[in-house]
């Protein structure tokens, strides 16, 4: 098949086609998939400026937001692209907890090489995605149930082993210096390393989601899961590396967050559920598939985290930010649709 | 008359204790378009899906070219140039025309890990493919597919099963979510598909749309080939009384007729609706 689409004289082809690269139009800005999630970002900034103070810009204030962005952005990232897929993950719940108590107990309490405990704790998120997407593959339950039934099983499993190895729900972790260094360390005493991290798995999913052509299978799979497996896409092994994917980015930032804080709470991650699942929306993914964003992943999780942050600077209650994350939610997804339908009806020519 | 390219021989089917298909045998002949017609549930869509790889038949054998053939699986199916096309077009609504084209085989640029997607060849391609079957107005392959109309998104899957070099094309009822306008374009294209010399498989139940551009018609009822005929060999009312199930459409409107006369202009009910 590819040496037929070589054959075709291209050439010949492109007169008629105006190069959509080389054409800059707001327009077309407004049509892609992370114009509301850069709209609302640019939203809440100013929000944030009017209402607080400068503060909220100087280093030690956008530590404080990027950390969360960075802790949340990890997660976010492989939420949204089964979310893209038509599908949803929400055990990375307990797969928080499960891989920080894992490096935990095995490397603090046990007192083993930091590495055997942080391969544990990676090879615990590979088996729970596995079995995730082994049994949304095989049975065809939907997806949130059997999530459902393994963030549950795993949050029991941890909680019952900790206090079964250890006897108590808190472990304590002294990592070395190399291990600190690259996954726990306070770049310039604010920043967390994790911030570096995230940097560079945006780069990468980009390029993975956006160019190689792996990224039109994720999108042709939340399109069309049928039309998508007769075109010839493994979708069943697709599936089952996405949950792969979440379950193991879950265990690395929990692991992350072990050796930062040299400790290991059991019931800590619940909380990244609902926040990615907003991130990712905010960030103009759609709920049932299909379209999304990376670019606007990395926008929806910057708003998030500037929202629950933010709020520190501002005069407001504490208590306020809930309804300003709900807002914020309603309103991105209104924006989101009337850009999407802005897109489907978009046509070059004038009628 | 061309050689087949497929040929069915008394294919049967059966769902445990029900039969579907019963003893099917049909030739498809390349440059010709073959119609199926048939009431719902004549077991149209279970034949369409034994000729895609979907089912395998109990008993009876398909030739491909000469050579009998057992589809594993509608890839393999597929990879042997048998291409379906559904009532929707099979496409992804919310992907861009140059993408869905090309989903599973995507043309790329740049050498070792850094090959990336290549847009402009990929939406070329398509534009050229979809143009040279007379749909003009396409020309933005960055278009999305969901805002095509469902005649050109029709046309759009169907110049994808072409260009990828399909030799079977089956149509599972193209024209029957469309208006009149769009249904014309989707039979223009059957037509174009035709004259390539691929073999059609066209399966409606608008006698209209079949006679526009059928040249072998089959008429299915209960599972079984009530009728095989070549064009011009039967009317209009003839085909429509045959998939009614034999009954005559004008003794039926006749009988209607007649109730509404004696019953003060009200249509019959249907026995359990009164109650």
């Amino acid at each position: 098949m590819n040496s037929k689409t070589a054959s075709q004289p291209i050439a010949m082809v492109q007169t008629p086609i105006t190069s959509p690269a080389a054409s800059f139009s707001v327009g077309g800005l407004f049509r892609r998939p992370e114009a509301g999630a850069f709209l609302g970002l640019f939203g809440v900034f100013v929000f944030f400026l009017v209402f607080g103070s400068l503060e909220f810009l100087k280093p030690a204030g956008a530590a404080s937001w990027l950390n969360v962005a960075a802790n949340l952005g990890i997660v976010a990232f492989p939420i949204g692209l089964l979310m893209i897929a038509g599908e949803l993950d929400i055990s990375i719940g307990s797969m928080i907890p499960a891989g920080s108590m894992t490096v935990a107990i095995i490397s603090g309490y046990y007192g083993l090489p930091i590495w055997i405990g942080i391969a544990a704790s990676l090879g615990l998120g590979v088996f729970v995605g596995l079995v995730n997407g082994f049994l949304v593959v095989r049975t065809n339950v939907p997806s949130l149930i059997v999530t459902l039934g393994t963030l549950f099983a795993v949050a029991g499993l941890v909680l019952g082993l900790s206090v079964l190895l250890t006897g108590t729900t808190s472990v304590a972790l002294k990592a070395p210096e190399l291990a600190k260094f690259f996954f726990g360390q306070f770049v310039a005493n604010t920043f967390q390393v994790i911030i570096f991290w995230w940097l560079a798995l945006t780069a990468l999913y980009i390029y993975v989601i956006h160019y190689s052509p792996y990224g039109n299978w994720i999108f042709a799979m939340g399109g069309d899961r049928v039309s998508a497996r007769n075109a010839g896409i493994p979708t069943a092994k697709l599936t089952i590396a996405l949950f792969v994917l979440s379950s193991t980015s879950a265990a690395f930032v929990g692991m992350c967050q072990a050796i930062l804080f040299n400790s290991a709470q059991v019931s800590a991650g619940m909380s990244f559920i609902f926040n990615s699942i907003i991130s990712v929306v905010v960030g103009g993914v759609l709920l049932t598939g299909g379209f999304g964003s990376i670019v606007g992943i990395f926008f929806g999780t910057i708003t998030f985290a500037v929202v629950n942050q933010g709020i520190y600077f501002t005069s407001f209650d504490r208590n306020w930010s809930s309804l300003i994350i709900g807002v914020m939610l309603l309103l991105a997804v209104l924006m989101n649709n009337t850009f999407r339908s802005m897109a489907l009806s978009y046509s070059p020519k004038k009628k | 008359m061309a050689t087949p390219i497929l040929k069915l021989k008394n294919i049967c089917k059966s769902f445990g204790p029900i039969d579907v298909l019963n003893d099917i045998s049909l030739d498809i002949c390349p440059g010709e378009v073959l119609c199926l017609l048939g009431d719902n549930g004549a077991g149209k869509s279970t034949l369409i899906k034994t000729l895609s790889g979907v089912y395998r038949p109990n008993s009876g054998t398909m030739e491909m070219e000469g050579q009998p053939v057992e589809f594993t699986g509608p890839r393999d199916a597929s990879t042997r140039g048998i291409a379906t096309v559904h009532q929707f077009g099979g496409t992804f609504p919310l992907m861009s025309i140059g993408r869905s084209f090309f989903v599973g085989v995507e043309p790329t640029k740049g050498w070792g890990p850094f090959k990336i997607f290549d847009r402009q060849k990929a939406n070329a391609v398509a534009i050229k493919a979809i143009q040279d079957f007379g749909i003009t107005r396409i020309d933005d392959g960055d278009r999305l597919v969901g805002g095509l109309s469902g005649g050109e998104r029709q046309s759009l899957a169907i110049a994808r099963a072409v260009h990828f070099g399909a030799k079977v094309l089956i149509l599972d009822e193209p024209t029957a979510a469309l208006g009149v306008k769009q249904a014309t374009h989707v039979l223009r294209i059957v037509n174009e598909a035709k004259r390539r010399g691929l073999a059609v498989v066209f399966i409606t139940h608008q006698v209209m749309h079949a006679m526009a551009v059928g040249d072998h018609f089959a008429v299915l009822i209960r599972g079984a080939i009530a009728a095989d005929f070549r064009k011009g060999e039967k009317t209009r009312e003839e085909i429509t009384d045959l998939m009614a199930g034999g009954e005559t459409m004008a003794e039926l409107e006749a009988q209607i007729d007649g109730y509404i006369a004696t019953h003060d202009g009200h249509a019959p009910q249907l026995s359990g609706a009164a109650g």
